[in-house]
């Protein structure tokens, strides 16, 4: 599909070991990118922007641990890299996960809590004020989503969520989207809605 | 709303169909196994699986055993969720809403409305739109996929004919699945409301599917698969993941076999085009179920027919 932007984007490439990365990949064609579906550590090497999808995260987690992708990863970020995940993506790439029962990629400097809201039931729908992607609020769709409970000095919040009404735990604004670097973790899922901001911004990064 | 069973008013921004629909898009690619027991739900976990089905009997002992398949006890529901992070799905007779809305009070992930359990009703399935908790349903062609979305089910797997060890019914759902979404690509709009009455089923249905060459949500297989290459069959016929049973619990009673053969069986449908990866894997895997030859079933120890 001819874009406007479409050869200056980053060569995107979507984990698809498990989860909705095919949705990634749509979202990516859309806007004029070809990404890829990567599922073998080697494939990193041709793309300069990766997303880690939503899914399972132990499933996701355990998989790229026993094909060796962690070290790969590592190495490609870097070498400047761009790397996204979405929900289990987040959870994927954070430093810190509280009770996590296997090893991460440990690449962003974030604190994130899994199934920080609760359990299906509690999965729900709330727009976003994200000025980086402009002043039209951004429809997210949480899913057992995890929650980024804490950042560190080299990380931009994004986006938070105002709890009223959300179920979301405590009082204060709740962070669920992340940039540190060409680094980005959001706890929500914009490859199931039609609003390819996040995308666009995300390989954005990737080029730069 | 009387059949909220959590007791609280729904909320606006929760329990849609993007969110009910959407829990099954994260679990694409993925397997979700049969446990009877915390140690079982612990070894699906371990071996990657994307969540557990949990139920008192796996579908072979219920054959064997006879009597009436029921929901499980809640008390082993819970225990299973307190020991697992992954989602936890549990088994609904079809028709009986009154045990969906005791899964949906326990607060599990999903209900499958379960021909493998003993039907409640024979007249109505559960409508499953009155429900926050999603919906999975057995089918056996597109028409009754259909029906099921209609009613509300927010993911499908076809229906195989469960604890036989056996793949031949489950290639035969899939098939007629996915050849019937093919079918309707070519039809004319007097020929597609003609599928819309034969499957009863609202025409915007029939014409949602034709648009798009899929259903409108996530297609699973279950039924018999029980090899990692019986998981990769079905996943090259158009499965997007797999329900394993019987497969895994059933092969041994060693539970480092059953984690062998449960992890094996993730890998393959992960990298189900890679023949080289799933012989590997399937290397030195022991002796898988025993199985059935679905001729020596008698008609009513058919469970893919229950549902309608």
């Amino acid at each position: 599909m001819p874009s406007a932007v479409g050869d200056r984007l980053a060569r995107a490439g979507v984990l698809g070991l498990q989860g909705d990365f095919r949705e990634h990949i749509e979202t990516f064609r859309r806007l004029g990118s070809d990404a890829v579906d990567v599922r073998r550590p080697e494939q990193l090497d041709a793309i300069d922007a990766l997303v880690i999808p939503g899914g399972e995260s132990t499933t996701i987690g355990k998989l790229a641990l026993h094909y060796g992708f962690i070290p790969k990863l590592r190495e490609r970020v870097a070498e400047g890299m761009a790397v996204w995940g979405t929900c289990a993506g987040a959870i994927f790439i954070a430093r810190d996960v509280p009770g996590h029962p296997h090893p991460l990629a440990g690449l962003m400097d974030i604190r994130v809590r899994r199934n920080a809201f609760g359990r299906q039931l509690d999965s729900f729908e709330a727009d976003l004020d994200v000025p980086q992607l402009g002043s039209e609020p951004f429809h997210a769709v949480f899913i057992r989503a995890p929650l980024i409970e804490s950042v560190g000095p080299g990380v931009e919040v994004l986006a938070k969520l105002d709890d009223a009404g959300t179920g979301a735990p405590g009082s204060e604004a709740t962070i669920v989207a992340v940039r540190q670097g060409n680094l980005m973790a959001t706890s929500f899922h914009p490859e199931l809605t039609h609003d390819g901001r996040f995308h666009e911004y995300f390989l954005k990064l990737g080029r730069s | 709303m009387a059949q909220n069973g959590n007791g609280h008013p729904r909320d606006t921004s929760k329990a849609t169909w993007t969110v009910k629909s959407g829990l099954a898009q994260m679990l694409k690619g993925g397997v979700i196994m049969d446990v009877v027991t915390v140690e079982h739900a612990k070894i699906a976990e371990e071996s990657g699986a994307v969540a557990v089905m949990a139920l008192e009997r796996v579908p072979s002992d219920i054959r064997k055993e006879g009597g009436v398949a029921r929901m499980s006890d809640p008390q082993l529901i819970s225990e299973i969720m307190d020991t697992v992070t992954i989602p936890v799905m549990a088994k609904a007779r079809i028709g009986h809403f009154v045990e969906a809305q005791v899964l949906q009070a326990i607060g599990v992930d999903y209900v499958d409305e379960s021909e493998v359990l003993t039907p409640a009703d024979e007249t109505f399935h559960i409508d499953k739109k009155k429900f926050d908790i999603p919906f999975v349903c057995g089918a056996r062609d597109l028409g009754e996929a259909l029906r099921r979305i209609n009613e509300g089910a927010a993911m499908i797997r076809s229906k195989g004919e469960a604890g036989t060890g056996n793949i031949v019914e489950a290639v035969r759902h899939i098939r007629d699945i996915t050849g019937g979404i093919e079918a309707l690509a070519g039809l004319d709009e007097s020929q597609l409301r003609e599928k819309a009455a034969e499957y009863r089923v609202p025409l915007d249905l029939v014409r949602e599917v034709a648009k798009a060459k899929k259903l409108p949500v996530v297609l699973f297989c279950a039924g018999g698969i029980a090899t990692p290459a019986d998981a990769a069959l079905m996943m090259q016929l158009g499965a997007e993941g797999n329900f394993v049973g019987s497969g895994i619990f059933k092969a041994s009673e060693d539970p480092k076999d059953q984690l062998r053969r449960a992890k094996a069986i993730v890998e393959a449908t992960t990298h189900f085009m890679d023949p080289k990866l799933i012989a590997e894997v399937s290397r030195g895997l022991g002796q898988a179920m025993r199985g059935i030859a679905l001729e020596t079933l008698a008609a009513g120890e058919r469970l893919a027919v229950r549902g309608w």
